[in-house]
């Protein structure tokens, strides 16, 4: 029974890949706490997993009003309700893992120095669990596309790919930030100052024809950009799916997400002893 | 059986202390990057402070600890606050990298380090008890397989479904334990786990952690419970400032500390502040005339004498003391107030005495050590102070010269006997 595995520990220098076995032992652990996420999330709250639509609804109501109604922000030819809530759906759920998992590893520090296991885990959990708050808010959107008819077309295979490119980004983002906020506590006001000014740099509000179209591949240096476009195109049927400005996004949230990976784990080390 | 399974080679941790530890702000990192190349400068024109950090910058948590532990074998790891037992554990359980050395370990290593860690508590029982057992590392077959046995020993099962938040605070030291106590890990690392909970509770972990060790398990046990080190352990490692100052057997190891914590000879010592409510200044041993002294005749009343100052109105407060033999093993409590806590009193802020008379032969020579305490009983602790002072009760005459290393006990009693003939002797 005994020399099943033997553990090596020595001080680690510079730069190390990811221990994926490891990761990978701990799946467990993954799904627990992102089903803690889940659970906790609502308890003792009137509504809810009401809140998961409440918040999406809303903010479409009130967009709608000031920048459909009075501002008359273009819509490439949709329903202004149906648009913006298609944006705001993938936004809102980037948005919030984003916050979720910046601030997961100082809001777990008590776990952090008393138990070893792949701190990875911190903040990916904490982006899984806002996936399903994703999918129930999903619910609405069907409504309104029900109510001004729309069918998503042939595109909608690429749904889970902008699901899983969007996780990716925010769990990548989530990764540099979270290990910037063990060492330094100013990233913890930096997070929902960067949330407000990044939805503004996205085509949530507005789209992305109201952009000259030499200039639209900057927009998808902001990796958000090139992906809600593509859900629009992809859940509403109307559009086409800008492959370019999506290949751009796709390439740099797979170089956040990678170089994220690489930061955290050489800041993991330290997290115990800093945070 | 005799596989080592545990090898540690001159292991060190450095941290650094004083006001710039810890996270640092953007400007701070922003700074030393600008400043770096003149470091860099002032390195090569002068060596000595090419070093990353000034020396009285950073502290040796642990310095060149080297051990071996076989397989099946319980230690025990003793020492004072600050002397590096829980940095050690932190680094055989990975928590933390070690700043030089290696480790090597054989097996599965399950650490437990703070009983309940990572409990939630808006979920229920039953579910924080797979929570935690992922957390420590168990897999949910392994805890399914388990969970009525884990129900049972933290004696929770009309509770189960409840939200932890609803438990008493025993209610969640029992399953957090429960479930810890049945991880199935070849290496246990434990770290002071039986300083929680009533006494019923601390019993039970501490038979629990003699059934593990006699399973064959390995297990470092870090506790100021010396009692239960030498119960639990055969061998221990005494650490003081970082550095291992003994591997011994418990018992030698224990009196080796004991003799090195408390600076005998003044019979006093002076306490620092560290409530703002109410704390000790100072504990002092005085024989019949009052003179402070560690060493007290055994033929005359002797006191205890624990002077605290109190901050703010406090009812109830109870000044108290607990009395360990050389073994470390806890004699008595005795507390300033009448039995049962009824009669504590009400203090308002001011500078306080307390003295207490131990008889004379009532104790046995030998050396003794004070844990004192001021609190408000079963509610608040203020200031507790473990091994505060040692003072030995030595021979003073030819006539009590028979109590000398006779094995009688640790208290000399005098009770009323009764002695005489009822009869004639069977002489068949």
């Amino acid at each position: 029974m005994s020399n099943s595995t033997t553990t090596i520990i020595e001080p680690r220098k510079g730069w190390a890949p990811v221990d994926l076995k490891k990761i990978w032992n701990y799946r467990e652990l993954l799904y627990f706490l992102t089903k803690r996420d889940i659970k906790v999330r609502y308890k003792q709250t009137v509504l809810g997993g009401l809140w998961a639509i409440i918040q999406p609804l809303f903010t479409m109501i009130v967009f709608t009003l000031l920048f459909g109604r009075l501002a008359k922000m273009p819509s490439d030819g949709i329903p202004y309700p149906v648009f913006v809530y298609a944006g705001l759906l993938p936004w809102t759920y980037f948005s919030n893992a984003l916050s979720a998992s910046g601030n997961s590893l100082v809001g777990s520090a008590n776990l952090i120095t008393k138990v070893y296991f792949p701190r990875l885990i911190v903040p990916a959990s904490a982006s899984l669990a806002g996936l399903l708050d994703f999918f129930v808010a999903m619910i609405v959107l069907g409504a309104l596309m029900v109510y001004y008819q729309f069918l998503p077309g042939f595109a909608v295979f690429l749904f889970p790919v902008l699901v899983g490119l969007t996780f990716l980004c925010a769990v990548g983002a989530g990764l540099w930030l979270s290990a910037l906020n063990v060492q330094y506590r100013d990233i913890r006001y930096v997070i929902p100052f960067l949330v407000q000014l990044w939805m503004f740099v996205s085509p949530v509000i507005y789209p992305v024809s109201i952009i000259k179209k030499e200039y639209q591949w900057l927009l998808a240096l902001n990796p958000m950009g090139g992906v809600i476009k593509a859900y629009r195109a992809s859940l509403l049927g109307h559009l086409s799916i800008d492959w370019f400005l999506l290949g751009i996004s796709s390439v740099i949230i797979i170089v956040l997400f990678i170089s994220g990976l690489f930061y955290f784990k050489r800041m993991e080390r330290t997290f115990a002893d800093v945070v | 059986m005799s596989e080592t399974v545990i090898k540690v080679e001159n292991l060190s941790k450095q941290y650094r202390i004083g006001a710039r530890e810890g996270y640092r702000t953007f400007r701070e990192t922003l700074v030393d990057a600008a400043r770096a190349p003149f470091r860099r400068i002032a390195g090569i024109m002068n060596t000595q402070s090419a070093t990353r950090y000034p020396q009285s910058e950073t502290i040796w948590a642990l310095k060149d600890v080297s051990f071996e532990v076989k397989q099946g074998e319980v230690i025990g790891i003793i020492g004072r606050n600050g002397a590096g037992k829980s940095t050690l554990l932190k680094i055989l359980s990975e928590i933390t990298e070690p700043t030089e050395g290696r480790v090597e370990l054989r097996g599965r290593v399950g650490s437990l380090l703070e009983v309940g860690t990572g409990f939630h508590p808006e979920l229920t029982g039953h579910e924080n008890v797979y929570l935690y057992g992922a957390i420590l590392g168990m897999d949910r077959w392994e805890v399914t397989r388990k969970f009525d046995e884990i129900v049972a020993f933290g004696e929770i099962e009309k509770f189960i479904e409840t939200p932890v938040k609803r438990y008493s605070s025993g209610m969640y030291m029992r399953l957090a334990f429960a479930v810890a106590a049945h991880m199935e890990t070849e290496i246990l690392l434990v770290d002071e786990v039986l300083a929680v909970g009533d006494s019923a509770f601390q019993k039970k972990c501490l038979g629990k952690m003699g059934e593990v060790a006699t399973e064959g398990r390995t297990v470092l046990f870090v506790s100021h419970n010396l009692g239960a080190i030498s119960n639990l352990c055969k061998s221990a490692i005494l650490l003081d400032m970082g550095r291992i100052m003994t591997i011994a057997s418990a018992k030698g190891a224990i009196s080796q500390y004991l003799h090195s914590i408390v600076d005998i000879g003044s019979g006093e010592v002076e306490l620092d502040k560290i409530s703002s409510e109410a704390y000790f200044t100072k504990i002092s041993t005085l024989d019949s005339k009052g003179h402070p002294t560690a060493y007290l005749p055994l033929t005359e009343d002797i006191k205890i004498r624990f002077e605290f100052d109190v901050l703010r109105e406090i009812k109830g407060l109870e000044v108290s003391f607990s009395l360990y033999d050389e073994n470390g093993t806890k004699l008595f409590y005795s507390g300033a107030s009448k039995s049962d806590f009824v009669q504590c009193l009400d203090f308002s802020p001011g500078r306080y005495i307390a003295e207490a008379t131990i008889p004379a032969i009532f104790l046995v020579p030998g050396m003794y050590t004070i844990r004192a305490g001021l609190h408000q009983p079963n509610f608040r602790m203020f200031d507790q102070r473990s091994n505060v002072l040692r003072f030995n009760i030595i021979e003073t005459g030819s006539q009590d010269y028979r109590y000398n290393n006779k094995n009688i006990g640790s208290i000399l009693v005098q009770f009323k006997w009764m002695v005489k003939q009822c009869g004639e002797a069977d002489s068949t």
